[in-house]
């Protein structure tokens, strides 16, 4: 577990984050949105380790960032935005390496090294110079090392940046299983990426924090629940009347082939849990057969933007 | 202290695994062979001693050179690339780190040490020169290089990129090889200070003589360690910036 009480730093006179506060369990993945000099590059940096903080206290597990510095660094797996790699050594022998900078024994690190590997998916290219491997691969290679002292805290920096589509679905199976072990924190400029792997959401503006929460509280927060589109086996009048049973204001109903309706609908925020699992069991209640159900796109980039506004104001 | 060995074994491994630390080795080589012929040995017949006073005079000032070359890239590179991260977000202190970084350097200064063995062995078996003369001179050349390498060190862990931790440590070194200029021109106090502080002229002679200097020791030992102590300063100071 990880916990932030009000955290500021400033460069020289310029203020960079101040009074931030927050805690992120132990298994919870979590994003950190915002603009450019927002203070995400910052805060990711103090979490680290790597930057003291001006004002404020960071602990992992009780291990202070400036009390008990070398005991908290040894708790944090840290990826930036451009992988830090020797690329003049292989795959291993850097994983390698990097656990045993991270306090490992030589034996603890060779019981491990496998395992990293296969959870990066590089177990194929281990033997391989790092300089020889692609962009996607070198990713892994960063998140390897990140993860080789099983630390309990991992901060991703923009994770999948730079990556092929096929490299971007690899590397969301390869978050979701560090999230198994660790507390994960992402920040990334790809909201919908943030939306796909991450539990709970941060939101930065001017160094401060805006909102946290999940999607669909950060939803609310902006002014109301958030739209998917369904695809429905039934008439559009059948369908209006289920929709108002559930509790969900439907629009743009339109009458498809083969006796199916697509419509948009907007979950309001009070429904409990996971608005589209509600709904979906609504409708089944009901007797309407759901085909389909997708969030529309750009959703949490409207929140997102709707939420650094509304702080601007 | 194994923190401090992995470290200093990965970057002595990256100097001889990268073009760059050969080629520094065969030019500092090169550099000292061609000097060796031309002025210790030269033309007209001089004693076996005086050869290998001027051998160790010129070894001196190319182990300084190639020092601040080789230890330009210790830090100032892996903050060109990013690797940085890698140190400042392990639990090794910065101390660690310096004296790592430092080892390194030196290890590379043994190999070229070793690889000059040729020239005084070849005045040992020509000449009349005692091996007590060879060791005390090697002694002095590695404090000379130990405390060039440390000013190198300090000069790339402030230093950005390569070229300016290249000029600030060559800048460095000048200094203390100059400063015997400097002591010429100024009054006391600063005039016995900086005599003092003269590398060659001053600090290193004895050594290159064949006598053991404890006053150079103490110079070179204390150079290196304010060198270091500077380097792991600023490196602490990063983290609050």
């Amino acid at each position: 577990m990880i916990t932030v009480e009000g955290l500021s730093h400033w460069y020289g006179d310029r203020r960079a984050v101040e009074g931030l506060s927050f805690t992120i369990q132990q298994n919870e993945c979590v994003g950190l949105l915002g603009l450019n000099g927002a203070g995400k590059s910052t805060t990711m940096k103090v979490l680290a380790g790597l930057l003291v903080p001006t004002g404020g206290t960071v602990t992992i597990d009780g291990a202070d960032l400036v009390s008990a510095g070398a005991q908290f660094r040894s708790r944090i797996g840290y990826l930036p935005e451009d992988p830090p790699l020797y690329k003049e050594m292989t795959v291993r022998e850097f994983i390698g390496y990097c656990g045993q900078l991270k306090g490992m024994s030589a034996s603890a690190v060779n019981a491990r090294l496998d395992g990293v590997l296969a959870t990066a998916q590089l177990t194929a290219r281990q033997h391989q110079v790092i300089g020889e491997l692609s962009h996607g691969y070198r990713k892994r290679c960063g998140i390897a090392q990140a993860i080789i002292h099983k630390p309990s805290v991992v901060i991703l920096d923009e994770p999948i940046s730079g990556l092929d589509p096929k490299q971007i679905v690899e590397m969301r199976q390869v978050i979701r299983d560090l999230a198994k072990d660790a507390t994960v924190i992402i920040s990334s400029h790809i909201l919908s990426e943030i939306s796909e792997t991450c539990d709970r959401l941060i939101v930065l503006n001017g160094g401060r924090i805006v909102a946290a929460g999940t999607e669909a509280e950060l939803a609310a927060r902006a002014g109301g629940g958030s739209r998917v589109t369904v695809l429905v086996r039934g008439a559009p009048d059948a369908i209006a009347k289920a929709f108002a049973a559930a509790g969900v204001v439907a629009s743009d109903l339109r009458d498809e082939s083969a006796g199916l309706t697509r419509a948009h609908v907007t979950l309001p925020a009070s429904m409990h849990g996971d608005a589209r699992e509600a709904l979906v069991t609504a409708l089944v209640q009901a007797g309407v057969g759901v085909r389909r159900l997708v969030e529309d796109e750009g959703e949490l980039e409207q929140i997102f933007l709707g939420l650094t506004k509304e702080s601007a104001q | 202290m194994s923190g401090i060995w992995l470290i200093a074994r990965r970057d002595f491994s990256a100097f001889i695994n990268t073009m760059w630390g050969w080629l520094i080795l065969s030019l500092a080589l090169l550099i000292d062979g061609i000097l060796f012929n031309a002025f210790a040995l030269s033309s007209t017949p001089r004693l076996s001693a005086e050869v290998l006073t001027d051998f160790f005079f010129l070894t001196g000032g190319i182990v300084l050179f190639a020092g601040v070359a080789i230890t330009m890239r210790l830090f100032a590179e892996e903050r060109q690339t990013g690797t940085i991260v890698l140190l400042e977000s392990s639990p090794l202190s910065e101390t660690q780190a310096v004296i790592g970084k430092y080892l390194s350097g030196l290890m590379f200064l043994a190999l070229f040490l070793v690889l000059t063995a040729y020239m005084p062995a070849m005045i040992f078996v020509n000449g009349k020169v005692s091996p007590e003369q060879i060791g005390v001179g090697y002694l002095g050349v590695s404090l000379l290089g130990a405390a060039g390498i440390a000013i190198g060190t300090w000069a790339s862990a402030i230093s950005k990129n390569q070229l300016v931790a290249l000029i600030i440590g060559a800048a460095g070194t000048l200094f203390f090889v100059l400063s015997w200029m400097l002591s010429r021109v100024l009054d006391p106090p600063f005039k016995g200070l900086f005599a003092y502080m003269a590398f060659f002229d001053k600090q290193f002679q004895p050594f290159q003589e064949g006598r053991i200097n404890t006053e150079g020791v103490v110079f070179f030992v204390s150079v290196s360690f304010a060198f270091l102590l500077l380097a792991t300063r600023s490196l602490i100071a990063r983290r609050w910036e």
